[in-house]
């Protein structure tokens, strides 16, 4: 069930007939007015010739979590509940090592100093985006050996993940972030209601999406079908952060009847527990669910043996990475929100939540 | 934890922490503390590893063995005050943190006050140190959980294998921090590669540690040469032996373990430093690559990088004459046939498991000896590519090469000069 916040075309309708009247244009679409004129759009990060996809998400109602009666449901996947949703715009595909790559290994630094380029003589973004620290040097191949062009970022942080939008959001002019936990949910249902954006049968899922049956590691993003609003790769390749600290009981705290609003439990400085959403290559068919909830614990960084560990780098996880969304127009607890997870805090204490 | 785990990563790692028995304590010295009944544990060496390690053994004790964090030791005053303050607020060593300010030692000889006080040594300082370390805390009768590698240059593996001899002699326990060796996957695929039943015979071993840039600290205000080198300790051969012996040890380690833990009786090694030459690389090499023989005609190829932008691989490939096996920690592929590891223990909490369950038993582990001919191993293949000379096994192991200072004290050090094949000479 989807309820548009607002009248008029809803975006599936205008984007249609953008593609049907102008061909594709690297920047049409990125500066919409109102949430009817939102339309795909191709960002290039500045300085090189990567660039990524976006897709217009309209805004709605829908019900967040899983029946009681959906196989091999989690209890944590309920009860549902009603949960509204504003428009933004999503990342068609989960984030590339060759993005990401930019940022944690400073490639536009490094090309910035081979170029010449006068730092402080930069647009006020190009400066910002400098001045954001990046990852630390990992101790060893940070792939695991899973393959790395065309491939999602395996292996990072929330932390990680949240410093990367930073710092693609200084350089773009765009505010990118992670998406709240209702947004990736709603995102992924693109309207459907069953246990997958197919259907319930798992057995389709190898259609769609790479998961423990059908690969051996992640896959270049994009290969398979997408979702019925453009989204590939929702239910496996890799799982994926979402912004939220992890509640066991937090849909039971919600309304069951009134929608509640862009719900989002910002992070704070502890370490964990967050949430991954979607399936992976390394999951089954059932953990691949469109209200699976993926939970970060310590056991993400066995391998890295030094204390306080990596506040960049999850050595163990293999399995997750992430995607990106742009707001519309930005929930207030949102606007200016930056990462303050502390290295070496550990895991939130279960009391203080 | 909080929700349920996706059920292909069983994390349940805490159930490995297997109860073990108490009994037949009196054949390792120092298995108790005189008149208590409780392991006292010594950290020297306070960075983040040492604080790792303190942490792992507490896990590794758990409910099955009274252990407590007794002394630290650090060259820095400021680190071992920042270990203890950590360490006590860890919730993995709780209270088993049982160190008093005036068992927080500090300067170079912080190490035999840690000694002295303690049952147990976990010796993690830059390597250089280890074989000083490790000839004291032998001689004194104590147990011993040392990282790899155990020295960076032949006169400091002469010190450790005559400590391994003495450790034999007086039953001491010691475990290395190879933890591959204490890891279920590796073991697990090590047996089916040495019986033969997943690639048949093992013809040859190639083995990688290619990963970018590594750490490099700047100078802060204050550092006089020492302090700067103790500092950036990576990238000065005396406290870090290079790359391939700090953390290539690994990988040709699994190479040793394949070939049934021989030692090479050659190599011919090349590499340089191309790619990374600011001073703050110190002599490091930015690569390597190692050719070794053995003496059963076999070979191990080798080649390890720190270099940005490149491509990565740290892993090992074990070829038998019916298919590669190809390993990695926590990814296992037999000749295709992929091992799924369920519900490993966490490997650098297994080696205290195992080193507390030895000296429990009464049959105390010495990894000693394995890990200074693994150690030797990279040294050797380093130093041929450093001098361009082919090194033979006893012409490593008897280099008259000691890179450890005369005198252990603040102040200048001599000029860092890097080494050029075919012109350096150590011999």
């Amino acid at each position: 069930m989807i309820i548009p916040l607002s009248h008029g075309r809803t975006g599936f309708v205008a984007v249609a007939c953008a593609l049907l009247v102008l061909p594709a244009s690297s920047s049409w679409g990125q500066d919409a007015q109102t949430p009817e004129e939102m339309k795909p759009y191709t960002e290039t990060i500045p300085g090189t010739d990567i660039s990524f996809e976006m897709v217009p998400i309209p805004g709605g109602t829908f019900m967040m979590g899983s029946p009681d009666d959906e196989a091999d449901r989690s209890k944590h996947e309920g009860p549902q509940h009603p949960v509204t949703i504003a428009p933004f715009w999503m990342g068609k595909h989960e984030v590339t090592w060759d993005e990401y790559d930019e940022f944690a290994f400073s490639f536009d630094l490094r090309r910035k100093e081979r170029e010449g380029v006068e730092r402080d003589s930069q647009p006020e973004g190009e400066q910002q985006a400098d001045a954001i620290t990046r990852p630390t040097p990992p101790y060893a191949d940070e792939t695991f050996g899973l393959g790395r062009e065309g491939q999602p970022v395996i292996c990072i942080t929330l932390h990680a993940a949240m410093e990367y939008c930073r710092w693609l959001s200084a350089k773009t002019g765009h505010t990118y972030r992670l998406p709240t936990e209702a947004e990736w949910e709603y995102a992924a249902r693109a309207g459907t209601t069953t246990a997958y954006h197919f259907g319930d049968d798992p057995a389709d899922l190898e259609e769609y999406d790479w998961f423990f049956e059908n690969c051996e590691g992640p896959q270049p993003v994009g290969q398979l079908k997408p979702n019925p609003w453009g989204l590939y790769d929702m239910h496996g390749n890799v799982a994926e952060w979402v912004l939220d600290h992890y509640v066991e009981d937090l849909y039971s705290r919600r309304s069951q009847d009134t929608p509640t609003v862009r719900p989002v439990v910002v992070p704070d400085e502890f370490e964990y527990p967050y949430l991954a959403r979607g399936g992976s290559w390394d999951f089954d068919a059932y953990d691949c669910r469109s209200a699976s909830r993926h939970v970060s614990n310590p056991d993400w960084s066995v391998q890295d043996p030094q204390r306080p560990q990596s506040i960049w780098w999850h050595t163990d996880a293999t399995f997750v990475g992430f995607r990106i969304v742009r707001a519309f127009e930005e929930q207030p607890e949102l606007i200016d929100f930056k990462s303050p997870i502390i290295k070496g805090k550990g895991p939130k204490p279960d009391d203080a939540e | 934890m909080t929700g349920p785990q996706p059920s292909r990563r069983n994390f349940l790692r805490n159930s490995a922490v297997a109860a073990v028995g108490t009994a037949s304590l009196a054949a390792v010295p120092n298995a108790f503390a005189a008149g208590t009944d409780s392991i006292r544990v010594g950290v020297i060496g306070c960075g983040g590893r040492g604080t790792g390690a303190a942490e792992n053994i507490c896990e590794a004790a758990g409910q099955d063995h009274n252990v407590t964090i007794h002394a630290l030791g650090d060259v820095f005053e400021g680190q071992a005050n920042l270990a203890a303050d950590r360490l006590s607020k860890n919730s993995k060593v709780g209270e088993k943190f049982d160190v008093s300010p005036d068992r927080v030692f500090a300067g170079f000889d912080a190490y035999k006050d840690v000694i002295e006080a303690c049952d147990l040594v976990i010796l993690a300082t830059p390597p250089g140190f280890r074989p000083l370390h490790i000839e004291a805390a032998v001689k004194a009768g104590k147990n011993i959980f040392t990282e790899k590698p155990v020295a960076v240059d032949g006169t400091g593996i002469r010190k450790v294998l005559a400590a391994a001899e003495e450790a034999k002699k007086k039953g001491l326990a010691i475990v290395a921090g190879t933890q591959r060796r204490h890891q279920t996957g590796y073991i697990e695929s090590m047996e089916k590669i040495r019986s033969g039943e997943a690639i048949g015979d093992v013809i040859t071993a190639r083995v990688f540690w290619n990963q970018g840039n590594i750490w490099v600290r700047p100078r802060q205000p204050g550092m006089d040469d020492m302090a700067y080198q103790l500092h950036n300790w990576y990238h000065f051969l005396w406290l870090c032996g290079d790359h391939i012996v700090e953390q290539h040890v690994h990988n040709l380690d699994v190479a040793r373990w394949a070939f049934g833990d021989m030692v090479p009786s050659s190599c011919v090694g090349m590499g340089g430093q191309q790619v990374n030459t600011d001073p703050g690389f110190g002599q490091s090499y930015d690569h390597f690559a190692v050719d070794y023989a053995f003496e059963d005609g076999r070979h191990v190829m080798s080649m390890c990088r720190q270099i940005d932008g490149c491509a990565k691989d740290v892993s090992e490939y074990i070829v038998g004459h019916k298919g590669t096996a190809h390993l990695m920690p926590g990814n296992y592929n037999l000749a295709g046939q992929r091992l799924r590891a369920r519900g490993e223990v966490n490997p650098y909490v297994n080696e205290h498991i195992n080193l507390l369950k030895s000296i429990a038993e009464g049959q105390p582990l010495n990894e000693l000896e394995r890990v200074a001919h693994s150690t030797l191993m990279a040294i050797m293949g380093r130093d041929s590519a450093y001098t361009g000379k082919e090194l033979t096994w006893d012409e490593a192991l008897n280099s008259p090469l000691d890179t450890f200072p005369t005198n252990l004290e603040w102040g200048p050090r001599p000029e860092i000069i890097v080494p050029k094949p075919g012109i350096t000479n150590y011999a």
